[in-house]
């Protein structure tokens, strides 16, 4: 493998540059799969058949703990790939760590949120608005959970094997993802969440 | 016994028997033949594991072929049904079953997979590149697109076929009037081959946009490979929508929610539009590819420069963007109002003019060229008058008043064949029987397939232009019988004896590729064409390689100007070429989508857990593979070049 050393690590290499264009070209592809739910969601919005609807259901205390958990994540995530491009390995693994917690913590609340969801009425089945309101909740979680296997997966991997062209450039495509998983939440929060309790 | 209850068909035939004895032999002599030729290990290390462009194309090309002949079989009998009034070779239900089969089979698991076909094996070679931007990907990407089909495909031995026709409208496709698994299958099958289709989308977007030859700029490129470019992009685009629509349709049929249900909030027509917004985007994903073959074939064959090629591109373009701009044309009747209805009617004639603008360049790079009718040529003469029947009369169908008189009859019917056949089927047959030679290293017999040509082309007119007539007499799609007084039985019957003769076209073809692998001369050089671009720079059947030294390339028309110019395409050194591993993770983490898929269509849930972890565990696996692939020494590329016949 050649690796280009005017470039930063994640760029070193022709594979590295294509990983991370097909990568943006996957965001891309991932903004019009959360756009198809938002386009749904606010089509279905208002459509709560018997059950009920947002402002009866929506609880500001968790989502501002969720909102803070994920913003604060997204901030760890910037610091370990600053770390990660001064080669410092050890403040790269650490913050890339935080961020893993964060995001578990994260998932907690949302977890916990869901249970409250499920106590007031609102299941699956309720209503047309309860199901696209927990499906595209639970398309952003699932993505974060995904996110928390690889991140841990990345993270044993620079363990192992140091800073790499490979595993510098995974992290930071992972950084994408992260911080894409957090752009979508800032829209969750304004267009799901404030809107509804409004 | 109870359990397997659930796999038995809801409603049997003879016909379904028989097949269900067919398949299973078929799958006994597959393996007992393999067996006793010793060929397990050859099939595992040469194409099971494979992730070459070319050959991911071929094994793309058989499945296409092979489903060509499945949905042509659905064809066949829904226009035999309908030869006679008042028929009874087949119920409504088997009907249904069969028309919903026959468009998804023939879109979804034909159409695509002959267009990644031939983007497989032609883009790479194309642009001067050794492999895809990620070969293991493209491997992934044609396994589950294969478990896919293969799902489908036993909906109707095991369980049921879905019956709710290829647009699968809710409620009709809801639990309440969709009662067996027919259209689980549906669901699922397409979910798992679209995940295919939206990987291979990243794919070659990356590998057109990063791994051209030096030389070649985006203004540069074949035309072929431009359409592949816009067609990646649009599928990159338009298949999440079809990911979300189809999850919210599982999850309708499986864990009774309500977003297409008619009560509790329920909205039947928010998936009409969501369905429409990747469908109609499809359309396009199929026809850009084969205007892409057009484009190439008319340049070769009329021994000039394709006419107006920026003018092609910037076509192409303007009808990847309007393509999402038209989608309510496909439901005018179904309650928007005037307004929004004038609007999609706007859009939809719009997109006329930039395909006018392409027909029109066709013409032109033929005029006062010398025109040589091969096989190909003939099929991209054919498609012009033929198409443009289909292309005006979808105009007419685009004027929203008028769609009212239209509207679910057999004149849509007769519209969107008169489409799919001259513009992408004929373009696939043209550009199977022009990129041949480079696939296989020996040409298809040309008098076979001219008369094959001409054959499919009588049968398409006859098969169809009688549905134009009795569509506006009434006769209404999907119906499975008609009275005798409705007065459509000549119609019909001259549309069955038209699906007949399509029938035998497509005869004299798969005699042809018999024939000729007998018959035609092996040493046809590596350009039989005289072509234009690259691909037919390097050897026939390439090696693995594709080009022992990259191009280089200073012109539009890169191998013309070689040989007429005298352009230097190869100017360095032998090196040692860096090559990807092969890999089985593709194929067994596909095999378990597709058991992944068979235990939720039947809500199998240990199944689904089971396999789940396992798609899991490949991911992980692939996560901590340290693979950076493998050097060709230079001896051994020097010993390939002189076997292939001298260095290029």
């Amino acid at each position: 493998m050649k690796v280009d050393q005017s470039l930063p690590l994640e760029y070193g290499t022709e594979q590295n540059q294509m990983n991370i264009l097909g990568f943006w070209i996957f965001l891309g592809a991932e903004i019009m799969l959360f756009a198809t739910l938002f386009a749904s969601y606010f089509t279905l919005e208002h459509r709560i058949g018997s059950g009920p609807s947002g402002a009866e259901i929506f609880e500001i205390t968790p989502v501002l703990i969720e909102t803070f958990l994920l913003l604060t994540s997204s901030f760890t995530i910037g610091l370990a790939i600053h770390a990660m491009r001064l080669g410092r390995q050890k403040a790269m693994m650490g913050f890339l760590a935080v961020t893993l917690l964060l995001g578990l913590a994260f998932l907690g609340v949302e977890i916990y949120e869901f249970i409250h969801y499920y106590h007031v009425g609102a299941t699956l089945q309720t209503s047309a608005f309860t199901a696209i309101l927990l499906t595209t909740l639970g398309t952003h979680g699932a993505h974060v959970t995904l996110g928390l296997f690889w991140g841990l997966f990345i993270l044993i991997q620079i363990k192992k094997r140091g800073l790499t062209p490979a595993t510098a450039n995974k992290s930071f495509i992972f950084s994408l993802y992260w911080h894409f998983l957090d752009v979508v939440w800032i829209f969750i929060f304004s267009f799901i969440y404030l809107k509804g309790m409004m | 016994m109870e359990f397997f209850q659930r796999f038995a068909i809801p409603h049997p035939s003879p016909a379904i028997y028989a097949s269900m004895v067919a398949i299973v032999l078929t799958m006994i002599a597959i393996v007992v033949g393999v067996t006793y030729f010793k060929k397990w290990g050859y099939l595992w290390r040469e194409w099971l594991t494979t992730v070459d462009h070319k050959r991911i194309g071929i094994m793309y090309l058989i499945s296409a072929l092979l489903m060509l002949f499945r949905g042509g079989a659905d064809a066949i009998m829904m226009r035999a049904q309908l030869a006679a009034p008042e028929n009874t070779l087949l119920d409504a239900q088997h009907y249904n079953e069969i028309f919903t089969t026959h468009g998804v089979v023939m879109i979804i698991f034909m159409a695509m997979p002959f267009i990644m076909a031939l983007m497989n094996f032609v883009v790479p070679l194309q642009i001067g590149a050794r492999d895809v931007a990620f070969p293991r990907l493209n491997a992934l990407s044609f396994w589950l697109f294969f478990m896919g089909a293969m799902l489908f495909n036993i909906s109707f031995v095991v369980g049921g076929s879905p019956d709710a026709g290829w647009t699968s409208y809710f409620p009709l496709a809801g639990n309440e009037f969709s009662t067996s698994v027919g259209t689980n299958y549906y669901m699922i099958a397409i979910q798992i081959a679209g995940i295919g289709t939206l990987i291979t989308g990243i794919n070659f977007l990356v590998t057109i946009l990063k791994m051209r030859a030096p030389g070649m700029t985006l203004m540069r490129m074949p035309m072929f490979t431009w359409s592949a470019l816009i067609t990646n992009l649009i599928i990159v685009f338009a298949f999440p929508v079809l990911t979300i629509a189809l999850l919210m349709g599982t999850m309708d049929r499986l864990f009774g929610t309500h977003f297409f249900t008619l009560d509790n909030g329920g909205m039947d027509m928010l998936w009409a539009n969501l369905f429409w917004i990747w469908g109609h985007p499809e359309v396009y994903i199929l026809i850009l590819p084969a205007f892409g073959v057009y484009s190439e074939v008319i340049s070769t064959f009329s021994r000039r420069n394709l006419y107006g090629y920026t003018s092609m591109v910037a076509s192409m373009v303007v009808i990847s963007l309007l393509s999402f701009t038209v989608w309510v044309h496909h439901f005018f009747t179904m309650g928007q109002g005037a307004l929004t209805n004038s609007i999609f009617s706007i859009t939809t004639m719009a997109i006329a003019v930039p395909t006018g603008v392409k027909i029109f360049n066709w013409l032109l790079t033929m005029w006062r060229g010398k025109i040589v009718v091969t096989t190909p040529m003939l099929y991209s003469l054919l498609f012009i008058p033929l198409f443009t029947i289909g292309g005006v009369t979808g105009v007419m169908l685009g004027m929203s008043a008028a769609d009212y008189q239209y509207h679910n009859t057999m004149f849509l019917v007769a519209h969107f064949h008169m489409v799919i056949i001259p513009g992408v089927v004929f373009a696939m047959l043209a550009g199977l029987t022009y990129w041949w030679p480079k696939m296989f290293g020996f040409m298809l017999n040309e008098k076979l397939g001219k008369a094959a040509a001409w054959v499919i082309a009588a049968g398409t007119l006859l098969a169809f232009m009688p549905m134009f007539f009795t569509g506006l007499d009434g006769q209404a799609r999907r119906m499975y019988t008609y009275s005798e007084t409705a007065g459509y039985t000549t119609g019909n019957m001259i549309s069955f004896v038209g699906a007949a003769i399509l029938a035998i076209g497509f005869v004299i073809i798969v005699y042809n590729i018999y024939y000729s692998f007998r018959y035609a001369p092996r040493n046809i050089g590596s350009d039989p064409w005289d072509a234009r671009s690259l691909e037919w720079a390097t050897h026939s059947p390439v090696p693995d390689y594709n080009f022992a030294v990259t191009p280089q390339v200073e012109s539009r028309e890169a191998f013309w100007d070689a040989k007429k110019k005298g352009h230097v395409l190869f100017k360095e050194e032998l090196k040692k070429i860096h090559m990807p591993n092969s890999s089985g993770v593709p194929f067994i983490m596909s095999a378990l989508f597709f058991v992944f898929g068979f235990g939720f269509i039947f809500s199998i849930w240990p199944l689904v857990i089971i396999s789940g972890i396992g798609i899991f565990a490949c991911m992980a696996h692939r996560s901590f593979e340290k693979d950076d692939g493998f050097y060709i020494p230079v001896e051994e590329v020097k010993e390939t070049e002189e076997k292939l016949g001298g260095a290029k």
